[in-house]
């Protein structure tokens, strides 16, 4: 049996300032990331929601217009706890250009804003969101302004890449290649004798695959950077230290999938490796075996059991002849229900099946289930129902 | 050619694209295996190395190369019982740029120094379409590859890709618009024209998988009218996934059941606390009908699209092999195959 996750006692613990919520696609992320927000400030916290989803679902639930790489400020909040509510969309190509102005004159900056290989680099990068969420994730816990900052991850397609990323942005832009094709450019002499054969070979293949101008731009774009501030690892680093640190929680989103769960899976043991504090697993979108919501306690209706007396009741009703036609009608009524009970005993049995095997692999990580809701959330009265399912 | 007529006869490369969690890697399987039937050959391609065609299909994670994996439905009734082939392919960029620099070029050694040398995380940031633009070049070099002596001439029937979700497909495919930014000449530019000529053609349609649920349906009505707004491209059908079954007609689910004739009910079906049960059934019953109410909303939106609509149902048990070719099976039923 694994243990209950307390989200409660996470967020109404002053020690944690900053929540990351992770895991695969489509699993209620950002949702989950805004209800807790929600719930934390209405508790009494200052917290700033850190969403990195493009598709403006934050916004939405959150009556906001426009979240444009500033907190802003979320009203209805329930402000008798003290607490309030911000919330922020990553636009990582301004983070980006800000962390650009930040460093260097502007004579520099501009140039390196109007190269084609910045701009390239700094909208589609696989790897750029990442680390811009955690670059903007430190500004965030430096200003101080906020007590808690929930993260939402970006929606990349494994949930490890939000912590792989900005490690492979930081060494793509400190890597060999790099030093190997912007040495020529210091040198002042392009692509000089001291590449041996295999590396013209290579250079020449990128020259017919991308033509020698677009190499000249990160050639130029490489040293601009280099000289303006330091190692983009050193700074990718610094910012990963921050997740390591107390204060910090991880809460892994799954939903009770095979795949959803797996991700989750691999993610709790990368956090292990990784010495960062996971606080424990939400499972969204789970359906509840036993009956409605006015169940009344005791074991629910095995589907085995609800099949076979729906069959009782049809084979009934096919050889009494129509004498009664609206015990008939409740007959296979109770039948279509008993089937309809019986699907869901069978997807709830298999979601526990799904789930039971996570929590075998991983007994000690704390599980919090949420049950699926009809209806997506619109407002903040949704995210407020979903926040009460972490009571 | 065909057995009989279906939506999709001059298709020859059927991209599936989907939300997030709405199993379109799911479809795209059972899309192949409905395809594969009548000794037809199909190859069935991921585009974004999760390995999810392998597990689908019980097989160890897939190489970068065009293998086996599964036997379409045979069909006693058009004389020649056997089924077709699935083929399937993982492509990842890095193989798909060793390919491209070996079939154009026969590059393949500087390649393999290119590779460990980050030059393709390189290539791929100078020139972000590039990574695209390599992936469906795959996609559409299997698609026009010709094999004398074949039925048809090529040496597939069909090609199903198993392409980047919604929210990001129309760029993936738009290739020539990605690039144009990057070379306006060269062997890059001239190789994304030739897969936009296929991608752009009435060979190839873009299916969108979806669930009736609010954000995957306002995500495929967004998908088609991005993928509509490119000029050429061609909006295949609407998959619903996972869809539950119809236990209860609409009359059914709105009328007000009399618990205690259920209970009575219940009773003679040998169940014993009849009148908790029969309360506990009833309250799943207007549950049930609060989410048919939603999901007929949201499939009346997907009908004002335009596209023709497939339902599949959502298998409880987990998808396994036979599921995906029960699944296949409803596709061809329903006209997709």
């Amino acid at each position: 049996m694994s243990p209950q996750l307390d989200i409660d006692r996470i967020i109404d613990d002053r020690r944690t300032r900053i929540i990351v919520c992770c895991g695969s696609g489509g699993v209620g992320k950002t949702t989950t990331a805004a209800a807790i927000g929600l719930r934390a400030a209405e508790r009494g916290r200052q917290v700033c929601v850190l969403t990195v989803d493009p598709a403006r679902r934050l916004a939405q639930s959150m009556g906001l217009t426009s979240l444009d790489n500033t907190p802003r400020l979320v009203d209805g909040i329930d402000e008798a706890a003290d607490g309030s509510l911000h919330a922020m969309m990553l636009d990582m190509k301004r983070t980006f250009d800000e962390i650009v102005e930040a460093h260097a004159d502007p004579a520099r900056a501009a140039q390196i804003l109007a190269n084609p290989f910045y701009q390239s680099l700094s909208s589609s990068f696989a790897g750029t969101q990442e680390y811009m969420a955690m670059e903007k994730l430190g500004q965030l816990r430096r200003s101080d302004e906020w007590d808690l900052i929930v993260v939402d991850t970006p929606p990349s397609r494994s949930a490890l890449d939000f912590l792989d990323a900005p490690e492979r942005l930081g060494r793509f832009l400190d890597g060999r290649l790099i030093k190997v094709l912007t040495a020529p450019v210091k040198a002042g002499r392009p692509f000089g004798r001291v590449l041996n054969a295999g590396l013209s070979v290579m250079t020449g293949a990128m020259t017919k695959l991308l033509g020698g101008q677009v190499l000249r731009d990160a050639q130029t774009f490489i040293t601009a950077f280099d000289t303006m501030f330091g190692g983009f690892r050193e700074r990718a680093d610094a910012t990963y230290r921050l997740l390591q640190a107390p204060g910090t929680s991880f809460l892994v989103i799954a939903t009770p999938e095979p795949d959803a769960l797996r991700e989750a899976s691999y993610f709790v043991e990368r956090l292990a490796e990784e010495r960062m504090p996971l606080a424990g697993l939400i499972l969204n979108r789970v359906h509840p075996a036993g009956g409605g919501p006015g169940e009344a306690g005791g074991s629910p209706l095995s589907a085995a059991r609800a099949l076979a007396a729906a069959e009782t009741l049809e084979a009934a009703g096919q050889h009494e002849s129509a004498a009664d036609p609206d015990a008939d009608a409740t007959a296979a009524l109770t039948a279509a229900a008993l089937r309809l009970h019986a699907e869901r005993m069978s997807l709830a049995m298999r979601e526990r099946r799904v789930a039971g095997s996570f929590k075998s692999v991983h007994p000690a990580v704390p599980v919090i289930e949420v049950p699926a809701l009809p209806e997506d959330v619109h407002d903040l009265e949704g995210l407020r129902r979903i926040g009460g399912a972490f009571a | 050619m065909t057995a009989r007529d279906t939506d999709w006869d001059g298709v020859r490369l059927h991209v599936v694209t989907g939300k997030g969690g709405t199993g379109k890697t799911t479809v795209a399987a059972a899309l192949a295996l409905a395809l594969a039937h009548a000794g037809r050959k199909v190859l069935l391609i991921e585009a974004e190395g999760r390995q999810g065609i392998a597990r689908l299909f019980d097989r160890p994670p897939l190489p970068y190369a065009e293998r086996k994996i599964a036997i379409g439905p045979g069909e006693a009734h058009d004389g020649r019982g056997a089924g077709g082939d699935v083929y399937a392919l993982a492509i990842d960029p890095e193989g798909a740029l060793l390919d491209y620099l070996q079939m154009f070029y026969g590059m393949r050694s500087a390649g393999v120094a290119l590779t460990r040398l980050g030059m393709v995380d390189f290539a791929t940031t100078i020139a972000p379409g590039l990574a695209d633009v390599l992936v469906t070049g795959k996609a559409t070099e299997a698609t026009r590859r010709r094999q004398p002596g074949s039925a048809s001439g090529f040496s597939y029937d069909a090609v199903v890709l198993d392409a980047p979700p919604t929210g990001r497909v129309s760029r993936f495919l738009n290739v020539s618009a990605e690039v144009s930014g990057l070379a306006k000449v060269g062997p890059v530019r001239a190789h994304a024209d030739s897969v936009a000529n296929v991608i752009k053609s009435p060979q190839t349609a873009v299916h969108f998988v979806c669930t009736l649920e609010e954000m995957p349906v306002q995500e495929t009505l967004d998908g088609i009218a991005e993928i509509r707004s490119v000029p050429g491209m061609q909006v295949g059908g609407i998959v619903i996934n996972m869809a539950r079954p119809a236990v209860l007609t609409r009359q059914e689910l709105k009328s007000q059941p009399d618990q205690a004739a259920m209970a009575a009910a219940l009773g003679a079906a040998g169940l014993h606390d009849t009148e908790s049960l029969a309360a506990d059934l009833a309250a799943e019953i207007s549950e049930h009908a609060r989410h048919i109410e939603l999901e007929d909303r949201e499939r009346t939106e997907l009908e004002g699209a335009g596209p023709p609509i497939y339902e599949l149902p959502l298998v409880v048990e987990g998808i396994d092999l036979a599921a995906l070719h029960r699944l296949a099976a409803e596709l061809r039923e329903q006209g997709a195959a």
